[in-house]
């Protein structure tokens, strides 16, 4: 009986992979796969469609990434476009700058953000403002990617959300996938941009499965940089995210449909440039909103959302203050209870909405 | 220095001619290299000439730029090049056009090198349309083809070219980039980090440090442990040269450059060098220095008056020819002032564009939320 499953289960591959052989217009179907495995097949999709692209990074390549994103990229793409780098921050970005000023597509991954501030004189003064500067004669066509924000038991100097750090700076793109599609589509259109783009990943998200569409497993699936996308439709309450905290919208809206609450949740996909116009026309409809991020309050994400706002068409529709749910403003605390309930948990999201709703 | 020169040129009146002249160069100081530059180079009359009318420009130039800040029609930062207008000269002599440089923020005259025009260095210092950067750069970012500023932060154009030369092997197109620094900026943590790399991946760099013996108002000594800037990349070999000598600079250069296309990796060169001027123009310069060294250096040393001297002492050019040469320089500068002068302002609706290249016309917040500016690439 045993033989016969195993016999029909590789049968079944065998006739997978025999349509896959000869009926080349059949694209895959749906498929589970984490985030990780989706940066990690778009970098390997753009290293391959472009020679110039290449990573380089602390244990990128022989030890096949700190969080193994690259893995397997350097034994397929060797030392010239996979480069381990010295731990010196400082230097290597500068260097990455330097090489996409001339005329290479660089990948410079942070092993985590907070790394990020030893260098980041490079991703503002070099990268971000020299087109500028230049009056568009030298562009920086150059991707930083890493883990940011929270992750679990690293404690403050391991912690730090910079989403409000570089969505402070013109002259950069910010980007902050939250699903496996987001991962992939999203860095794709990184990669291919010509500009500086600061990709902030989560470490938490790494080893999350989501369902991917057959089109999102294209080759040329791009998401564009500056839309954000509704997850859930609702017309009661507006929810604004990105990153790892989607998840907990979504969790939290789950639980509310069950008391006759909808909300609408929207994954903001970019930080900058910010699409304020999909965060208006949702509070246009439902009157409500409020923001979720992992980050610090104080002159974050949600501040700069609630600023546009006010500043905008949809002020006028709000039935109640827009509000923000964020990190508590702490350095980040080692022990388990008190990590916890330093970032927004589900309950903290439901409350929220409540409040929000008078409800 | 001028001892030296009259021994040459009693021993090569005999050999010389109008058309060039074979020149005894000093030894340069060598770190971890067998040999270093030639001793002798030849330099051909047309050379001569192109040398001496280039660094005389760079001079007007920058001494233009001093009149024009005094007049509040240069404003905020202008760091000025003159007396070290023989590291510019003999370094662009030594690589190609098609080579790359970067440098700080004291950029005029690399700006000049590489390919920019007097017109549009000096209307980019005054803030105008015609200027190299359309008046949106200013003094420290100025950008011509490979030529990549002009950096206002200290030590960060570093990294930038090493990451240059990385780019210029990866491409395997025999291009190596040049790096300058200050000494000042000797003692940044991130040069010691692209040393590293810079070693480690052999990169085609060749690390330039032009020692004015200030930083700013920090004399050399009192800044650095050890002011043997070329011995300080400690596993890449270095030499250290007179950098008013621009002969010396030249076959130092070719040198360095040869060892970094032969793929030895990178190399050091420190050009012991002298700024007449302050650090920039907010600064008189005889705070931390004596008024009597800057004179020596200008009567001893200086680098346009080297090379003039040198000229006439081997038959290779009239002081009329010079004169003339002085005339023309003169009215290149006067025409390029008037030009910077007189060229608008960039027109407002320029403001917000430049933010990124290749992508659609964005909108981009004014001073307050009823103001939208259009910014395109």
């Amino acid at each position: 009986m045993a033989s016969l499953r195993c016999l029909l289960r590789s049968g079944k591959t065998a006739v997978r992979a025999v349509l896959r052989r000869e009926f080349h217009g059949t694209p895959p179907a749906a498929v589970q796969v984490t985030v990780r495995d989706a940066l990690n097949q778009a970098m390997d999709e753009e290293l391959e469609r472009d020679e110039r692209v290449f990573l380089l990074g602390e244990e990128v390549a022989q030890y096949d990434g700190a969080y193994k994103v690259s893995r397997g990229l350097w034994k397929k793409y060797g030392d010239k476009r996979i480069i381990d780098t010295p731990i010196t921050e400082m230097g290597f970005a500068g260097i990455a700058v330097g090489a996409a000023m001339a005329g290479l597509r660089p990948i410079c991954e942070f092993m985590t953000f907070n790394f990020s501030m030893q260098a980041i004189d490079q991703v503002i003064n070099s990268a971000a403002k020299t087109y500028y500067m230049s009056a568009g004669r030298q562009s920086v066509p150059i991707v930083f990617r890493g883990p940011n924000g929270a992750s679990a038991g690293v404690a403050a100097q391991h912690s730090q959300c910079f989403a409000a750090w570089y969505g402070h700076c013109p002259g950069l793109k910010v980007v902050s996938p939250w699903s496996a599609e987001d991962a992939r589509g999203l860095l794709k259109s990184a990669i291919r941009d010509d500009n500086p783009v600061v990709f902030l990943e989560n470490e938490l998200m790494y080893g999350v499965p989501f369902e991917m569409s057959e089109e999102s497993q294209s080759k040329d699936f791009l998401i564009p940089i500056g839309k954000a996308k509704i997850e859930r439709q609702g017309n009661h309450i507006t929810v604004v995210s990105h990153s790892r905290m989607v998840s907990l919208c979504l969790d939290a809206a789950a639980v509310l449909a069950k008391e006759g609450i909808e909300c609408e949740v929207i994954n903001m996909r970019t930080i900058r440039p910010l699409d304020a116009e999909a965060i208006e026309t949702s509070v246009m409809k439902t009157n409500h909103l409020i923001t979720v991020e992992g980050g610090w309050p104080q002159f974050g994400v949600g501040g700069e959302i609630l600023a546009r706002i006010m500043e905008g068409p949809a002020f006028n529709y709000l039935d109640a203050p827009a509000v923000r749910v964020t990190g508590v403003d702490i350095p980040m605390p080692y022990a388990k209870i008190l990590e916890d309930n330093s970032v927004p948990q589900i309950k903290d999201i439901i409350f929220s909405v409540k409040k929000t709703l008078n409800a | 220095m001028r001892k030296m020169l009259t021994i040459i040129s009693n021993v090569l009146r005999g050999s010389a001619s109008r058309n060039g002249a074979e020149l005894v160069s000093e030894k340069c100081d060598l770190h971890k290299l067998e040999e270093g530059p030639p001793l002798q180079a030849v330099l051909t009359r047309e050379e001569g000439l192109q040398y001496y009318r280039t660094m005389q420009t760079i001079r007007r130039m920058e001494l233009k730029a001093d009149q024009l800040y005094k007049q509040k029609i240069i404003r905020g930062f202008c760091h000025l090049y003159d007396g070290q207008e023989a590291c510019a000269v003999g370094i662009e002599t030594g690589i190609n056009l098609s080579d790359h440089l970067i440098t700080a923020y004291r950029a005029h005259g690399y700006t000049l090198t590489r390919g920019g025009t007097v017109r549009e260095i000096m209307a980019e210092l005054t803030g105008r349309r015609g200027g190299i950067a359309k008046g949106k750069g200013g003094s420290m970012h100025m950008y011509t083809k490979h030529f990549y500023g002009g950096n206002g932060i200290v030590g960060a154009q570093v990294p930038l070219g090493a990451g240059v030369a990385l780019a210029c092997k990866y491409l395997g197109n025999n291009e190596i980039c040049v790096c300058l620094y200050g000494d000042g900026a000797a003692n940044q943590g991130q040069i010691f980090e692209t040393y590293n790399m810079a070693s480690l991946w052999k990169l085609p760099c060749i690390f330039i440090c032009e020692n004015n013996k200030y930083g700013m108002g920090t004399s050399v000594e009192r800044a650095a442990a050890s002011t043997d800037y070329y011995k300080r990349g400690d596993f890449i070999p270095g030499l250290r040269l007179d950098g008013m000598d621009v002969l010396c600079v030249r076959e130092a250069t070719k040198f360095a450059a040869e060892h970094c296309r032969s793929g030895k990796g990178p190399i050091l060169m420190e050009l012991q060098t002298y700024r007449y001027h302050g650090h920039s123009m907010s600064d008189p310069g005889v705070s931390y220095r004596t008024r009597e060294e800057i004179q020596e250096v200008r009567s001893k040393s200086d680098p346009i008056s080297m090379l003039k001297d040198r000229m006439l002492s081997n038959n290779m050019a009239s002081v009329e020819e010079l004169k003339e040469i002085d005339v023309e320089v003169r009215k290149e500068i006067e025409d390029a002032a008037q030009f910077a002068t007189t060229d608008p302002e960039p027109p407002l609706d320029d403001l917000c564009n430049h933010i990124f290249y290749n992508d659609p016309p964005m909108e981009v917040r004014g001073t307050n939320p009823w103001t939208k500016l259009k910014s395109v690439s």
